[in-house]
């Protein structure tokens, strides 16, 4: 049986209320899961019990609700540590997404550890929020900012990135999958070149784990980050994943409550992992919402997922490269299932604005990874990113919808 | 195809997107004004020669979707030969159709061709890609050395 048959999409999408949904008299097709994903029914019920039947505070009130809450909590971050395979749910810090897990690492370990003149290595395909936070750290510290170039493909050239790997560098930061592209980097080569120079990794998951199983001690790497909101989960709530070692040594991001152990005006103790890295009333319902989420995806599998979505990129492969004048950007071997493309003369915004109008989504622009349209010479991409929900139907209205722009921009 | 669609890319703003009227850098200009929309992109640098009150020439380059670049280049055809005060006012008529719906209606005599810039308007994410040369061109007549967006 191929994935498609032992798929049944269609019932999967009766759990998304969304994707019943219909725009300009249009039904909704939804292709924008890169940017962020819908939610399932039972994630919305989460939050609307949670607000509606038990909202207390966690950690503090010897009370029913409060304790019900707590344990809510906790049993969120045991489901984070099982999803993606960490020792334990200590090294599972919540935050409010990818991007601030980033800040924290080079915060926290960057502003610690590296000096002037070390370097930080990443690749050419990297998003905004891993290359702004290094460079705002090399404005104040001396660290430099070292680029592995990736080729024509999309994919990163790791002979050159080997080259690049001297005894100067001191952190390695990349992209599991590029959210601009669909590459999926050799995630696990890499972290085992940089341990063979002693030097720690940070993987940005943020468009992994949603597509394909991620075990975080079998890839070895030192920190791990992704957001909720691309994994079916709510907005605002994301997971920083560091090794013990690595986290204990670190000092805290931020100060206030939950982050101590004890207090006076001479001196602070600071609690222990995870609670050091999570000062503030946290975004309790954020994370019980994603906990439900990961159960859900669970329920369904990522490896069943990941064949359904590799299907689905072959099938839009070949029907977008039927579109005449349509150029992929980004055919990487190893691909996640992202089809960034240009069409013609067409400028992607104005194909977003056809699209939008059949009801299509999808993200136009430079995906907050200018880089990458600097090193394929394009000011901006039309990006079709898909997910277990959609449908080769759905493709087909993305394509037709494309012959409708090559007819006005002929 | 849907109407919508159909009357915002009419005939003519395909036609000024593909060949582009005054698109072409000036090295005499008294005035280059660069405009830029970080978010999506666009970005354009409008060039203007005065004689005394009177825009004698102008003219743009840069890069963009077909609203933004079809509406710089209607823009400069019909600013040439304009005097300050007239171009100013024909820049408040623009917007008030790019923002119709918003606030005042705006007199179709006085916008001529422009007209067809009109359908932007039931594409409310779309207005800044036709304001952008407008509000570059104003910053030319008028510095105040702000960077022109209209994000």
């Amino acid at each position: 049986m191929t994935p498609m048959e032992n798929f049944n999409v269609e019932e999967i999408r009766q759990d998304f209320p969304i994707l019943r949904e219909q725009v300009y008299g249009k039904p909704l097709t939804y292709l924008d899961n890169a940017a962020t994903t819908q939610k399932p029914q039972i994630v919305i019920d989460t939050l609307t019990q949670y607000y509606s039947k038990e909202n207390a505070n966690i950690h503090r009130g010897i009370f029913c609700l409060s304790e019900q809450a707590t344990k809510r909590y906790k049993s969120a971050r045991h489901k984070v540590q099982e999803f993606i395979g960490a020792a334990a749910d200590k090294e599972i810090i919540f935050v409010r997404g990818t991007t601030e897990a980033i800040n924290l690492v080079v915060q926290c370990y960057g502003r610690t550890f590296l000096k002037a003149g070390d370097e930080v290595l990443i690749t050419h395909m990297e998003h905004h929020s891993n290359i702004v936070p290094w460079q705002m750290l090399g404005e104040e510290t001396g660290v430099k900012l070292k680029v592995a170039p990736i080729n024509d493909r999309g994919e990163l050239m790791l002979e050159d990135f080997k080259k690049l790997l001297t005894d100067k560098v001191k952190f390695v930061s990349v992209a599991h999958v590029s959210n601009a592209l669909g590459t999926i980097n050799p995630v696990k080569e890499i972290v085992r070149l940089a341990h063979a120079q002693g030097v720690p990794v940070l993987l940005d998951g943020a468009q992994a784990v949603a597509h394909t199983p991620v075990n975080v001690q079998d890839l070895d790497c030192d920190f791990y980050v992704f957001s909720g909101h691309k994994l079916l989960g709510p907005t605002g709530i994301g997971v920083l994943y560091g090794k013990r070692e690595f986290l204990e040594k670190m000092p805290p991001y931020q100060g206030g409550g939950d982050m101590i152990r004890s207090v006076t005006f001479e001196k602070t103790v600071f609690n222990d992992l995870p609670y050091k890295f999570e000062a503030g009333t946290p975004h309790i319902a954020g994370v019980i919402g994603l906990g439900v989420a990961i159960d859900y995806i669970g329920s369904i599998g990522l490896e069943r997922i990941e064949a359904y979505e590799q299907e689905l990129l072959k099938y839009g492969t070949e029907k977008l490269l039927q579109v005449p004048g349509l150029r992929l950007i980004g055919t990487a071997k190893h691909k996640s299932a992202i089809l960034s493309f240009v069409l013609g003369e067409a400028h992607a915004h104005d194909i977003g604005t056809i699209l939008d109008r059949q009801g299509i989504a999808i993200r136009a622009g430079h995906h907050c990874a200018m880089p990458v349209m600097q090193r394929f010479n394009v000011p901006a991409t039309t990006r079709a990113s898909l997910a277990f929900y959609n449908t080769k139907e759905e493709i087909n209205r993305l394509v037709t919808a494309l012959h409708e722009v090559t007819e006005i921009f002929q | 195809m849907n109407g919508d669609i159909r009357e915002l890319y009419q005939q003519m703003i395909m036609d000024h997107n593909k060949n582009p009227r005054n698109f072409h850098a000036m090295t005499d200009a008294d005035r280059m004004v660069e405009g830029y929309n970080p978010l999506c992109g666009d970005h354009f640098k409008v060039y203007i020669k005065m004689e005394g009150d009177t825009i004698q020439d102008i003219s743009f380059n840069g890069s963009g979707c077909a609203i933004s670049k079809s509406s710089a280049s209607m823009m400069t055809s019909a600013l040439k030969g304009k005097t300050r005060g007239e171009a100013k006012a024909l820049f408040e008529e623009v917007h008030k159709m790019l923002s119709r719906g918003m606030g005042e209606p705006f007199d179709a005599a006085k916008v001529g061709k422009l007209a067809t810039l009109g359908g932007v308007c039931e594409f409310p994410s779309r207005v800044k890609c036709a304001s952008l040369a407008w509000h570059t061109m104003l910053e030319g007549l008028e510095p105040t050395g702000k960077q022109v967006t209209t994000e």
